[in-house]
């Protein structure tokens, strides 16, 4: 244990930075949540849907309702929050260097760091994809459920993930008609509940399907296309034009591990949640002692478990750093546990369960 | 694409998907005051159905990746479940003489008045027939999430789900 005064800092203030801080703040211990955006919940405020799970994981609650909660909760705590503050370097020792409001950089030290950076949605390129119109989903929702600005009339979801699924609902809640969900691979990936709502709005669904190019002088106007043989090729005489004046690109996100590079953690290839992250072991603490990687940038998942994560970090820094006994953390940690598996079960949850297991069996051979 | 295999490739779960899991509901079920019909075919951690149930008519149990089960000896079709669950894949049917009555959550603006003439549409957004609007709730405790009860003739019952949306 150590206590050298020092506080954790917490980069990204999303749904796991925010848990992680509230766990540390609650057992005393002094933090500091950092974000380069104006206001904190990172994606947690276009979240207008009602969340799944259960009661103790805040189920049926919109998330945007979750980042209220969360906000109340942290200002009530009186936690160190600094918007508009880019974090742009750790130096040896964990030396944080923030730029505030683009104008004033400052470096401080931390004890501790817990790394909430997110992840990035991924890009599709066809030929045509520069045009104006074309978006990945996470910014049709930002434009619609944050800014109220609907991107176009008629929209092509590219992609059949929940994040596809839900975009696609919310678009037409916001008066957009969906013309289809195209999806590359034989079956639908997001939840069935998902598809079917938006199936019954009359959206159709296209599997083994792909976007050939998108055609328009200024913006899009169309979307051409294809079914795709078992190598993802086009099959020729397959194409479709669909009038379409948006496409969205929900194909994924990639952990947006920057930070965790430049500490130093080490990183792993983990296909099935986003690509290379931070190895991690069971209290989120990455290959570095006093480096924890909570939420998408420790493999991309979902809000519900990134609050566990954050919270499961939050609970183990706090005993790290002498604010919290034995017996309490590992009774936190074991209920933090236990709510995350339940998160992790059945045919979605599993995979991800069993590729959570090869991150931490990758930190125990760091 | 095959009938049975429905809800991954098409987006939305077929008659005989629904009746392998126990999920689809008989007309028998229907008569009288109704009947609660879930479609959650796959297993997905979510149980605020349980939850909201004052009667514990559903079970969805441990662990939460469960499919609900319905104890119709329990359940006096309130109603509550359906604007609490968040796949929106809750409705109660029910039949009377010719007419067959859906009450289902609706989240589209703009909403439908009481006695407008809607069209009803199927799982797969198809539309079947006319249906006539007799109830729409709203209050806060449905966080947004209407609950709408339409009436249309009874023949579409199994397969109607929910009304057009109007653009």
């Amino acid at each position: 244990m150590r206590n050298d005064g020092k506080p954790a800092v917490v980069i990204g203030a999303g749904p796991a930075g925010l848990c992680a801080a509230i766990e540390l703040k609650k057992a005393g211990a002094p933090v500091v949540l950092m974000d380069e955006n104006a206001k904190p919940g990172g994606q947690l405020f276009k979240q207008i849907h009602k969340f799944f799970g259960s009661q103790e994981h805040k189920a049926g609650i919109r998330g945007f309702d979750i980042g209220k909660e969360l906000l109340a909760e942290s200002l009530r705590l009186g936690i160190d929050v600094r918007l508009k503050t880019e974090v742009v370097g750790i130096e040896a020792g964990l030396k944080v260097w923030a730029v505030e409001d683009r104008s004033k950089s400052y470096t401080f030290d931390a004890g501790t760091l817990i790394l909430a950076t997110g992840a990035t949605e991924n890009a599709l390129s066809f030929p045509g994809w520069t045009l104006p119109g074309i978006m990945t989903a996470g910014c049709a929702q930002t434009l619609i459920n944050v800014h109220r600005v609907l991107p176009g009339q008629r929209v092509l979801m590219v992609g059949s993930g929940n994040v596809g699924v839900i975009v696609a609902y919310q678009l037409m809640q916001a008066g957009a008609q969906v013309a289809a969900v195209i999806e590359a691979l034989p079956r639908l990936g997001g939840y069935g509940v998902h598809t079917a709502k938006v199936r019954r709005a009359g959206v159709p669904f296209y599997c083994s399907t792909t976007i050939i190019r998108a055609e328009g002088r200024e913006s899009v106007e169309r979307a051409v296309i294809a079914s795709i043989d078992a190598k993802f090729q086009p099959i020729p005489g397959t194409e479709q034009t669909l009038d379409v004046d948006t496409i969205c690109l929900a194909v994924g996100l990639t952990p947006s591990i920057e930070l965790a590079c430049i500490a130093g953690c080490k990183q792993i290839y983990i296909p099935e949640l986003g690509g290379t992250m931070p190895a991690h072991d069971e209290f989120m603490r990455s290959s570095l002692e006093s480096v924890y990687v909570v939420g998408d940038i420790a493999g991309v998942e979902e809000a519900s478990t990134a609050m566990e994560e954050g919270r499961l970090a939050g609970i183990h820094a706090a005993w790290a750093m002498g604010y919290m006994d034995e017996t309490t953390m590992k009774t936190k940690t074991e209920e933090t546990k236990t709510r995350l598996k339940a998160l992790r079960q059945g045919v979605f949850g599993q995979k991800r369960f069993e590729a959570k297991k090869r991150i931490v069996e990758g930190r125990k051979e760091a | 694409m095959s009938a049975q295999q429905s809800l991954k490739t098409s987006g939305a779960p077929s008659l005989e998907e629904l009746k392998a899991v126990g999920q689809l509901a008989s007309e028998k079920d229907m008569e009288g005051r109704g009947c609660l019909c879930i479609e959650c075919i796959e297993e997905i951690p979510c149980n605020p159905c349980q939850t909201a149930c004052p009667q514990g008519a559903i079970t969805v149990g441990f662990p939460i990746t469960n499919l609900p089960v319905i104890d119709r000896a329990k359940c006096t079709v309130c109603g509550l479940c359906i604007p609490a669950c968040p796949g929106l894949a809750i409705t109660i049917k029910s039949v009377k003489d010719d007419t067959a009555r859906v009450r289902f959550p609706w989240e589209y603006l703009p909403f439908p008045a009481i006695g407008d003439t809607v069209r009803m549409v199927d799982r797969q957004g198809r539309e079947l027939c006319d249906g006539t609007i007799s109830s729409i709730t709203n209050p806060v405790r449905n966080n947004r999430t209407a609950v709408i009860t339409a009436e249309f003739p009874r023949k579409f019952v199994q397969d109607a789900i929910s009304i057009a949306r109007r653009s």
